[in-house]
């Protein structure tokens, strides 16, 4: 196995290149010849077969295995098929699809083009967050050099396979990445996730089947493609051979690291580096000589690892066995020891009462009531009470107690439930401190009116 | 084919129908059209709206009902003249994102999310911006603002006072 210390970036080869973003560029780093080759070479159930031999995971956060994502796909349909690129990046603390669509948009292209060839799409949509304008206009000027160079558009390179590539811009909603909310929005509705199944590939955008994958798994599906199978599969985190339900963990990983550390920035890495390994190496460590208080493993929806936790590998399965929701998007934050966790979860919860969309009560209601408790604990009328009721709250929202449609709950929940339950002495020695003549009251107090919500 | 149309230019509607073959619906064209008429207006007006809904067989509700989910879209009036969001999510708040953004206001003497009076610019809290490597950051135009400081947000709201006479 490639380790941490052999391992040569792949995704991010174009970083620090002058002009890496041009077609010129990307060719003579060996771009865009796999795609070639492929198209008179393969036919697409042979590269749907060799995504799913390589083991490759989605990585916009639920870690789903993407080739069998797109067996899912019904045989000889008629079309089309269309295929969603979701580039709505919005989880706190993750810009690693940002670096790649600025940095390297062409990598994302052929792996959107050898995606669509192989799930049989005729239209591929990018739809991207309307707070990345640059990523937009070099997508734009990437997606206009690949007609230009007949890798879009009608019989590509005279293979018979046509493929119309758009961007369809976004409006600030962080809902708009989950995956069936993406299509709502692409079909010109709220972005109200759908009851699932049909799945998006049996019904998807305009009723029609659709995969949904992220930008970071396009990258993947290109240096798949040109480096092989077995190189992928030689990077990362393998199997577990007395797990018959693990898929491993396997090829780069692009991790964002943020917060409190001297060096934030997008570094790669083979999948299940560990968080510790990662702050200190490539982010210089905690910043300011201090030491972390807790790390996000991936996204704040993840929620927490405590400093004893650090060690925890980065792959699929190592946030889990710390009580984290999972890898998510990889996204790293480091909070210092100053930091109180009390503001902590306080914000978490209002992002997710700012971004729930309001179409299942448990989230609409918990995500808000979660909020209000915050701003009351911290305005010192917090009560021991509310410890519990926050607890409950995480415990009843979400996909996993079985309240929502979708995912968003359950996220809101997870650092809800890992904050109270891994740092529950200094919520208690706050709202003491803080309320030392009404922590203990049981009755039900009014709410503060929300101040900080919008 | 509109009728009465008071809002929409010749030039948006072909900015807008230049779009329509990208789509199997009509009604995908909502975000698209809505775009179009906010990047020109800084805002939707409720005119825009019913224009939009007869321009794509939709009724105005529907147009509406979308408009008001995405919090992107102003309808009543126009957004400063510069809009800047300035994050609040978790890895710039935890380097003085919430600061500058409270400092950026006093300093125009708005609260967050409103307009200064003479219209140049707005300033609203953002959620993750996607650019923590630069955090605290605020996305003002398209352009991005990095590793913000008081200093820093000072010089923005010069320059933004300067651009605007």
């Amino acid at each position: 196995m490639i380790t941490s210390d052999t391992f040569e970036p792949v995704l991010l080869e174009a970083a620090g290149i002058d002009d890496g973003h041009t077609i010129e560029s990307y060719r003579s780093r060996g771009g865009y010849a796999p795609l070639e080759k492929l198209l008179s070479e393969k036919q697409p159930p042979e590269v749907v077969e060799m995504v799913k031999s390589s083991g490759l995971r989605g990585r916009g956060g639920a870690g789903f295995m993407t080739g069998l994502k797109w067996t899912f796909l019904p045989k000889d349909h008629p079309g089309p098929i269309y295929l969603c690129v979701n580039a709505d990046e919005s989880e706190p603390g993750t810009f690693n699809n940002r670096i790649l669509m600025e940095d390297d948009p062409h990598q994302v292209l052929e792996g959107t083009i050898i995606s669509a060839y192989a799930t049989r799409a005729s239209t591929a949509y990018i739809y991207l967050r309307y707070e990345y304008p640059k990523s937009w206009d070099i997508l734009q000027k990437a997606i206009d050099e690949a007609y230009a160079a007949g890798f879009l558009g009608e019989n590509i390179k005279g293979s018979g396979f046509s493929l119309d590539i758009y961007l369809h811009r976004g409006a600030a909603a962080y809902i708009c990445g989950e995956e069936t909310g993406l299509i709502e929005s692409l079909e010109g509705k709220r972005a109200w996730p759908r009851i699932k199944p049909p799945f998006p590939a049996i019904e998807g955008v305009f009723r029609k089947p659709t995969v949904v994958n992220n930008i970071e798994t396009m990258a993947c599906v290109a240096q798949i493609a040109r480096r092989g199978v077995d190189w992928f599969r030689s990077i990362g985190i393998p199997a577990d051979p007395n797990n018959p339900r693990d898929p491993g963990s396997y090829g780069p990983k692009l991790y964002c690291l943020s917060g409190h550390v001297e060096k934030p920035g997008c570094y790669e890495a083979p999948l299940g580096i560990t968080a510790r390994e990662l702050i200190d190496r490539f982010g210089g460590g905690v910043w300011k000589g201090r030491r972390a208080k807790a790390v996000i493993p991936g996204g704040i929806s993840m929620g927490l690892m405590t400093e004893d936790e650090l060690d925890t590998p980065l792959d699929f399965s190592g946030p889990g066995t710390v009580g984290c929701l999972g890898l998510g998007t990889a996204a790293v934050v480091v909070v210092d020891e100053t930091v109180s966790i009390v503001d902590f979860l306080h914000n978490s919860c209002r992002f997710f009462a700012h971004e729930s969309c309001g179409q299942c009560t448990p989230c609409r209601e918990g995500t808000s009531w979660s909020l209000r408790m915050l701003e009351r604990i911290r305005a010192g009328k917090g009560r021991l009470r509310d410890l519990d009721l926050l607890a409950e709250i995480g415990d009843t929202m979400g996909m996993m107690p079985g309240s929502t449609i979708c995912g968003l709950a359950d996220g809101a929940a997870w650092p809800i439930k890992n904050s109270i339950a891994k740092f529950r002495d200094e919520f208690e020695d706050y709202i003491k401190q803080t309320n030392p003549t009404g922590y203990m009251e049981t009755d039900p107090v009014p709410a503060l009116p929300i101040v900080t919500t919008h | 084919m509109i009728a009465n149309r008071k809002v929409l230019t010749e030039d948006m509607l072909a900015r807008i129908e230049a779009l329509a073959s990208r789509y199997p619906t009509k009604q995908a064209l909502t975000l698209p059209a809505l775009h179009v008429v906010h990047d020109e207006l800084r805002h939707v007006p409720l005119d825009a709206v019913v224009e939009i809904a007869e321009l794509l067989d939709l009724a105005p509700a529907e147009v509406q009902d979308t408009l008001t989910f995405y919090q992107f879209f102003y309808q009543d009036k126009p957004h400063g003249k510069v809009r800047a969001f300035v994050c609040r999510s978790i890895s710039c708040a935890l380097r003085g994102g919430e600061q500058v953004l409270d400092h950026l206001c006093e300093k125009a003497g708005i609260k967050p999310g409103e307009t200064t009076a003479d219209g140049n610019i707005t300033i609203e809290p953002a959620e993750c911006l996607g650019a923590c490597d630069f955090a605290p950051c605020m996305l003002a135009g398209n352009d991005l603002h990095k590793d913000l400081t008081p200093e820093k947000a000072d010089a923005f709201l010069e320059s933004v006072g300067r651009q605007n006479g």
